[in-house]
Parts: C-alpha cells; sequence; structure tokens
C-alpha cells in the first residue's frame, strides 16, 4: 500500500507520464477538430466564403432571399416498388417548401440571376421527414466541394472594385472544364417571371432502397403543370412573390415528381453530368403548393433543407456534394438562428441599413 | 458501516466502457462539425444512436452508484483536492445526463427528425424554435469543450493517484481491491440479486 511519506523514484519522469498522456489526448482532440490543419476545408470556411458580399443577419448565408409556401404531396405508388418509403405510397404528405434566389443577398433583383431554387420538407406520417433542396438548372457546376470552394473565392468581390474579378473567374472555369454542362444551360437560361414555371432538379444522386433492401440509384426533380413560362419583367426586381402570390390567389400550383432511375455506369457521385435522356423516368405523384408566406414569419424561416434528411427508403449516394452541403446548410442554420437569438458573439442587424419591415 | 476500498465490479465496467464511449463521442462530435467530407455524413449518423446509448448507461451507473457506495478519498488528501475531486465527479455526472438531454432537445428545437437508424427515431422533447435552436446548439458545443477538459483533468488526476501519490485511488477503479461491502441501502424487495451477489462476495478486508 502506499506510504506517503515516501517520495517515488523519478518523481520527474512520472510528472512528465502525465503531462505526456494528457497533452496526447488533448494534440488528438485539437487534431480532430481541425485547429492544427487551418487549411482543411471546414463548413465554416465555405459559409464564410458565401458571406463574403457581407452578413445580413437572420438570414441565409446562400439562397437569402425567398418566400415559404406550404401544401402537400400525393403520392401515387408508382415509385413504391423501388423505395420502401411510405411517402410514395398513395395518399398525402404535408410540405413545407421554399422557393428562393440563389446568393447571399436577401435584397438582390429577381432579374440578377437565371437560377431559381424549390426546397421542400415532407413529414411523413410514421415521423421521418424527407427534405430535398432542388435548383432550377440541370446540372452543378462543379463535383467536390473543394472546387465549389475555389468557385466562391474566384467569384468573391474584388476590394478595389467591389466586384467579381471577371479574369479570375475565367481562370477558375479554365481550370475546370467539367462545368461545361452548366456554362452552356447558363448561356442560354433568362430569368422566369415566375417561380411556378420552373422545373427543379435535386442535382445530386440519390439511392432509393426497396422492401427487399436492393439499392436503386435515382435522380428527380418536379415538373410544373403551369406551361406559361416567361422571362422577366424588366425594372421591377421582386416580381417573383407577387407573381406567385397573384397565382396562389388563383388556385393551388402543382408539379409532378419525376423520378429518374439510373442505368448500370450512370454517375453517382458527379452532379455536373447529366444522365442520358432515355433513362426510365417515373411519375411519383403530384406536389400542389396552395399558399405562400413571408419567409420572415412562415414556417419554411426555421428549417435547415439539409438534403441528407431522408426517410428509411432513401439513402445519400457517394456524391461527395451532399455531405458538404449538410456540413454547410448546418453551420448557416447556426449562425442565422444565433443572430435571430441575439446570442454573445452572433452578427447583430445594423438597424441603420435595414431595408425590409 | 466500513466504505469498501474499490468500487463494485459493475461500476468499474461501466466506468470503462463509458470513458470509451464519451471519449468516441467528443471526438465524433468534433470531427464532424469541422468536416465537408463523406465522413460528416457516418459521424453524424454514429453521433445520435451513441450518444442515446450514453445517456441510458449513465442513467444504469447513476443507479449503481447510489445502490453501491464508492470508496472513500484517503484521508491525507488535503482538503482542496478532496473538493476538486468530488466536485469534478458531479460535474461529469451531470455532463454525462445533459448532454444527450441537449442534444436531444437541439434537434427537436430544430425541427430536425431524431434518427438513430434509418428507421427508429426519437419523438421531439423540446418545441421547433430557432432561438431556443441556437441556445442549445452553443450550449452543447461548450458543454462538450467543458466535458473534454474535465476528462482531461480526472485523466490526470488519476494518473497522479496512480504514479505521484500512489495510493489505493486508482487500483480501486482498475484491478485492484475487491469490493467489499454490503449496498449502501441494502432493501429486501431486491433479494434475488442479494443472493447473487453474495455469491461473489469475499471476505471482509484484513
Amino acid at each position: 500500500m502506499s506510504d506517503p511519506s515516501r517520495k517515488p523514484p523519478h518523481l520527474l519522469w512520472r510528472w512528465c507520464a502525465i503531462g505526456a498522456a494528457v497533452a496526447l489526448l488533448a494534440v488528438a482532440f485539437a487534431y480532430v477538430g481541425g485547429w492544427l490543419t487551418p487549411h482543411r476545408l471546414t463548413p465554416q470556411r465555405i459559409v464564410d466564403a458565401l458571406q463574403s458580399g457581407g452578413v445580413h443577419p437572420g438570414f441565409r448565408r446562400n439562397h437569402a432571399k425567398g418566400v415559404c409556401v406550404a401544401g402537400y404531396f400525393e403520392g401515387n405508388g408508382a415509385a413504391s416498388p423501388y423505395s420502401k418509403s411510405i411517402v410514395f405510397a398513395a395518399g398525402r404528405t404535408p410540405v413545407v417548401g421554399r422557393f428562393a434566389l440563389p446568393g447571399g443577398n436577401p435584397y438582390a433583383p429577381d432579374g440578377s440571376v437565371p437560377i431559381r431554387s424549390f426546397a421542400l420538407r415532407f413529414a411523413l406520417a410514421n415521423g421521418q421527414q424527407w427534405r430535398t433542396g432542388m435548383n432550377s438548372m440541370p446540372v452543378f457546376p462543379v463535383s467536390t466541394p473543394e472546387a465549389f470552394y475555389e468557385q466562391l473565392q474566384a467569384s468573391q468581390p474584388d476590394p478595389a472594385t467591389g466586384k467579381p474579378d471577371p479574369a479570375r473567374i475565367k481562370a477558375f472555369f479554365a481550370a475546370h472544364p467539367e462545368a461545361g454542362a452548366f456554362l452552356a444551360w447558363v448561356k442560354t437560361a433568362k430569368p422566369s417571371a415566375s417561380y411556378a414555371t420552373e422545373s427543379y432538379s435535386a442535382l445530386d444522386a440519390f439511392y432509393f432502397i426497396d422492401a427487399k433492401g436492393e439499392r436503386h440509384a435515382v435522380r428527380w426533380q418536379v415538373v410544373p403543370d403551369a406551361k406559361d413560362a416567361a422571362p422577366g419583367p424588366a425594372g421591377d426586381t421582386d416580381y417573383l412573390a407577387s407573381d406567385l402570390r397573384t397565382r396562389l390567389a388563383a388556385g393551388p400550383q402543382r408539379w409532378h415528381l419525376m423520378v429518374t432511375l439510373a442505368a448500370p455506369g450512370d454517375p453517382t457521385n458527379d452532379a455536373t453530368k447529366v444522365w442520358p435522356n432515355d433513362r426510365t423516368t417515373i411519375d411519383a405523384g403530384t406536389l400542389v403548393i396552395e399558399s405562400e408566406q413571408p419567409q420572415e414569419s412562415g414556417a419554411c424561416r426555421d428549417i435547415n433543407y439539409d438534403p441528407t434528411v431522408l426517410p428509411d427508403g432513401i439513402e445519400v449516394s457517394d456524391d461527395p456534394l451532399l455531405a458538404a452541403r449538410s456540413a454547410a446548410y448546418a453551420s448557416s442554420y447556426l449562425r442565422r438562428t444565433s443572430e435571430e437569438a441575439k446570442l454573445p458573439g452572433a452578427a447583430r442587424a445594423d438597424t441603420s441599413k435595414q431595408e425590409q419591415p | 458501516m466500513n466504505a469498501p476500498q474499490a468500487f463494485h465490479p459493475l461500476a468499474r465496467l461501466l466506468h470503462w466502457t463509458m470513458a470509451l464511449l464519451i471519449l468516441a463521442m467528443l471526438f465524433v462530435g468534433v470531427g464532424m462539425v469541422t468536416t465537408v467530407s463523406e465522413k460528416h455524413q457516418w459521424l453524424l449518423a454514429l453521433h445520435r444512436p451513441l450518444g442515446a446509448a450514453i445517456f441510458v448507461l449513465a442513467l444504469i451507473r447513476i443507479g449503481v452508484r447510489l445502490r453501491f457506495k464508492p470508496p472513500a478519498l484517503p484521508a491525507d488528501m488535503p482538503a482542496l483536492m478532496q473538493f476538486v475531486a468530488h466536485a469534478s465527479h458531479w460535474v461529469l455526472y451531470g455532463l454525462m445526463l445533459a448532454m444527450p438531454l441537449i442534444g436531444w432537445a437541439m434537434l427537436s428545437a430544430g425541427g430536425y427528425p431524431i434518427m438513430l437508424g434509418h428507421a427508429w427515431h426519437l419523438p421531439p422533447i423540446a418545441p421547433a424554435n430557432g432561438v431556443l435552436f441556437a441556445w442549445l446548439r452553443e450550449a452543447h458545443g461548450y458543454l462538450a469543450y467543458l466535458f473534454f477538459l474535465t476528462i482531461l483533468g480526472h485523466m490526470g488526476a488519476a494518473l497522479f493517484h496512480a504514479l505521484i501519490r500512489r495510493d489505493e485511488v486508482f487500483p480501486s477503479m482498475t484491478v485492484g481491491f475487491p469490493h467489499q461491502d454490503a449496498p449502501a441501502e441494502p432493501s429486501r424487495n431486491i433479494a434475488p440479486d442479494e443472493s447473487g451477489r453474495a455469491a461473489e462476495a469475499t471476505p471482509p478486508s484484513a
């Protein structure tokens, strides 16, 4: 037993051993937490790059300008042989959605970008959820989070001019030939006059899991019933919200959820590539949007449309963008809710510059 | 009744199992919030069920702690050191229970489904509210750092007992002494367990 009156031999070495054990654990923790690798791409760095044009407290760091919508999805059973999720069975699932413009500026003119986005949260009867964030373009410009971060950096405002440097953007796209399909689409795309006339694609691939446990690689998009697509009016900066209000006052707006099944060999890990047109596509049901609410007070405000929140019967693919979206959305969500909560250290709204009520 | 010299074998098993799980949990947590790689997805999928498991084990552990009296600290330990030892233990127990609950409430407030597997999920325990989410999410993060620092201190102190003081504290949680006393609160309605324990009970200390 111990004898406190007797000093243990090699006392210094004993203290060193204790210090080394504690330090080793602390260093391992610091390494995993990224403190020793400042060049590691973290969600926080992606969100920092997204908000380089200025912080708008309380708003999403990307797709900042938008509007909440609500309605339901009416499944028809056609996708049920491929996914066991109850969302695809015949019946209704309530949906809270959000239409938005890409970019971090909540006051961006509607005509400033040709892209619109549509996010959905399906609240399934079994308590599970399906969240998806879709865009009105057929492909994503890049296939990896690292390339996305490079793109964000290349398009950061030049401190001298306050605008992105065209030479840097050109150099980025020259170094990223995978963006070709996206650039070809952008060349002819016009900012639409309505959210309701656009198709929205999930871009990333996912797996449907059927009742036997078999995986089916899929992509999905929603295709509108409204066929009166037109370019947005010149001179008006906020036409999308008023157009949506007018349309919904006249009646619900409908989309069909089209699920495309991959053929063997179709890439699941590359959102820059479309799958060939002849792939089997299933009309899985109808999305019905019945109402809209301002994003400041609507039900979509506190929803993080993380595309990896999936019900039993849908799983993420090996697309590396999915994990990065999940991680970065979580970081953006924490920043904007911290600002709403006025937590210490969170950005505060600059009241002198507030442009919206 | 004399205090036992060592922790009950069940308490030791729980201590070492949970030590591994909690350290794994802290590394999973700090790793998953700072990576955009695919690791983010599986770490997140591991974090929730592991947290639920730690919560259940913590409840069992507190029950074991109340039922089987732990050994007293050596009488010759300075009062301040005794105070820090006791306080840090209650901080550790508190965090074992609070961290899973805060995580659960935080996901509830964020409106997330609290999935423990592909199909299994827990009900929400807080209203969906972004402001509440932010407070709970920040608390979860900062308390995780406090948890890790307390564990570092706990580990350092354990090694101090083992290597410098060379008293009975370290062996009492490892393989040093058999657990030798009766339960702290003997009770008749747990007779089968009593008899089971009696079989493995060892003679009184020398």
